[in-house]
């Protein structure tokens, strides 16, 4: 490990000079010490906005969906408008703990704990959209093909709906075996410094985890093997939700560039999200050391890449409708920017096209106020996406006579507060009771990326490489994340 | 002492570096390494200890395939025998339409299978406490341990010399 090979170019991941105690100290000690004063705040807030939410989720199923300003014409609004836009922000977290885990991007310890958490609260509000808008949620588990009483009646294979079922639960499942088997050894490092109470439930937490050779051995050949699993899965889960609309026939839904165009808009949401979590939770919790502004920096750049994706998508979108020839898609983008939902079109154009692209000075990149008001900026403008592409698309349907408008009732718009509400309820809960950033991979890492290692490493490496280089290869050998 | 439990002879180390030196001393003087324990995964170890490589990701494969047979086998069953039934002129047996629901069981199937075969195996699980030698093994320290209920004196004392001379941090015996 000594002798790991970090380019002298790369930034230290790991600042301050940390020893493994220090690294066990800084991140247990959030879950040690009281709640501060602006944790407090935060969680009354979050809570009173979930109350809302399940007040008017409560309203919903006791009264109906006539509660919602749905009609006719407009099938889908607010509800799966927020669907889509909370499933796409969990992407993240398995881009981040699955994907660089594949690409050995070392700078995703810093950060993959917090965003996988993220993933999961964020599929958990994203589930309760399409459980909701069925109108009847008592008959919800009709979606699961079992054997039954009803003749037997089977669900719709065909169905992308249904396909969308099993990419969410099977989403939600691997999403918290994988977060959860990660946070294990963390959950044992703060059982052993833990008394009293907390003591008895980290040592429930922790599953009795040792630490022993063989264990962890087994903990690394199971780490990678999910993240393989949960590469093409995270693929496929918004591949799936925008197959929702691309087997459609309705113009401006039935395209083919829907699947990458809704994963990068996934991705671009989601890295957003986390950069609001993290910029905020860095400062509070005092992470800056392991969350760095080069943590920060990589992530923009993510968010660069697929908002420039996106943009293309969005113009490729544009060019296509005018070159088909087809008079209803030419419509459907003419509506998009010019009908009665063009504030939305613009909105979302400034946020997810143009406002990124500030993101090519390296300045702005590394500026932690900027990158907060941008990854609010991304957020909302993912949201108009998605209301763009559902209810602007809707309310100008084939015949004039049934054109309609629509504006969410209270009730959606409690349900949507309340998402963010339980939302940030989960996440506080999480950031007091489990290390933020994962403690052990951290420590992995520490030699290779720590900020007293990383030019020690780089002169051995400049030395091996004036040497002839053949050493390289051999020094190649003992580093990398998931080694097997 | 109890049924099944053991006395130990732990030594810990400050570094991995250090830990790895000393196994590899152990390996040389012959001495029967019981468990490592580390605070994080130390890569290098495993040919030091002998430690063959994990076979959970063939468990994995098996759990995955048997996702894959589930729905695909599972659907065209429903489809072609139990209720055969026409959507939009589609055939009753729509291969294409099963790829997505196959392909999400077979991760489904994969990985729950992987992880209760790890916890499994590894002894662990909700609520099993397994023995803690050292609280700073989680932390910062790296852990060699010797079963010593078989070893005579002199054979302990011999091990004691090994930690000492390997530069362990701190030398203790144990009842786990």
């Amino acid at each position: 490990m000594g002798s790991a090979p970090t380019s002298p170019i790369r930034e230290p991941l790991v600042q301050g000079q940390k020893t493994y105690h220090q690294i066990t100290e800084d991140l247990c000690s959030p879950t040690e010490r009281a709640p501060g004063k602006a944790w407090t705040l935060a969680f009354i807030i979050a809570l009173m906005a979930a109350t809302w939410g399940i007040i008017s989720i409560i309203i919903t199923i006791w009264v109906g969906i006539g509660t919602w300003r749905l009609n006719r014409t407009i099938g889908w609004g607010w509800d799966i408008t927020n669907f889509v836009w909370w499933i796409g922000i969990g992407h993240a977290g398995t881009l981040i703990s699955a994907i660089l885990l594949l690409f050995r991007q070392k700078w995703r310890t810093g950060v993959n704990r917090a965003a996988e958490a993220m993933t999961i609260f964020a599929v958990i509000c994203a589930a309760l959209f399409p459980a909701i808008h069925v109108g009847r949620i008592w008959v919800v588990f009709f979606f699961f093909p079992y054997p039954n009483t009803r003749g037997p009646i089977w669900p719709n294979f065909n169905s992308p709906l249904l396909w969308d079922v099993f990419a969410i639960s099977t989403y939600f499942t691997v999403s918290l075996l994988f977060w959860y088997t990660g946070l294990v050894p963390d959950f044992a490092t703060v059982r052993d410094r833990a008394k009293g109470f907390r003591k008895k439930m980290y040592t429930f937490l922790s599953f009795g985890w040792t630490g022993s050779a063989k264990h962890w051995q087994r903990h690394e050949s199971l780490s990678l093997v999910l993240a393989g699993l949960a590469t093409p899965l995270v693929l496929s889960v918004h591949t799936i939700v925008s197959f929702d609309f691309a087997t459609s026939v309705i113009p401006g839904w039935h395209t083919t560039i829907f699947p990458p165009y809704f994963v990068a808009g996934a991705i671009f949401s989601g890295f957003a999200m986390v950069q609001t979590l993290m910029v905020i939770t860095r400062k509070v919790l005092n992470l800056q050391n392991y969350i760095t502004i080069g943590h920060i920096e990589s992530m923009n750049k993510v968010i660069l890449v697929t908002g420039t994706i996106v943009g293309v998508a969005y113009l490729t979108e544009l060019f296509i409708a005018w070159y088909s020839g087809y008079v209803y898609e030419q419509f459907a983008f003419f509506n998009r920017a010019l009908g009665p939902y063009w504030w939305a079109y613009f909105g979302m154009m400034t946020c997810n096209v143009l406002s990124p692209q500030l993101f090519w000075s390296k300045k702005i990149r590394r500026n932690v106020t900027m990158t907060f008001f941008m990854s609010i900026f991304v957020n909302i403008g993912m949201w108009f996406e998605r209301f763009v592409i559902i209810a602007t698309t809707l309310a100008r349907d084939y015949l004039p006579s049934s054109w309609s408008f629509y504006v969410p009732s209270i009730v959606e718009i409690g349900i949507f507060v309340g998402t963010i509400g339980i939302f940030f309820v989960f996440f506080l809960i999480f950031v007091r009771v489990a290390p933020v950033v994962a403690i052990a991979e951290i420590k992995h890492i520490l030699k290779s990326s720590g900020d007293q290692y990383v030019n020690a490493n780089g002169q051995t490496t400049l030395q091996q490489i004036e040497q002839g280089g053949t050493t390289i290869q051999a020094a190649g050998h003992g580093h990398g994340n998931a080694h097997h | 002492m109890k049924h099944g439990e053991k006395n130990i002879l732990f030594g810990l180390y400050d570094d991995e570096e250090i830990l790895k030196t000393a196994i590899v001393q152990a390996n040389a003087d012959h001495l029967n390494i019981m468990d490592v324990l580390t605070p994080f995964p130390v890569h290098g170890l495993d040919p030091l200890l002998g430690l063959a490589e994990s076979r959970l990701h063939i468990g994995g494969f098996v759990f995955g395939l048997i996702g894959t047979l589930t729905a695909f086998l599972g659907m065209t069953w429903i489809f072609t025998r139990d209720w055969p039934q026409i959507y939009g002129g589609k055939p009753y047996w729509p291969i294409l339409s099963f790829v997505p629901i196959s392909f999400e069981l077979t991760v489904l199937f994969a990985s729950i299978g992987m992880v209760v075969t790890f916890y499994i195996i590894n002894g662990q699980g909700p609520g099993i406490k397994n023995p803690i030698i050292h609280p700073r093994i989680t932390d910062d320290k790296f852990c060699i341990a010797f079963d010593t209920d078989e070893l005579g004196d002199s054979q302990v004392e011999k091990l004691r010399n090994f930690f000492k001379q390997t530069g362990a941090s701190l030398v203790e015996t144990k009842t786990i």
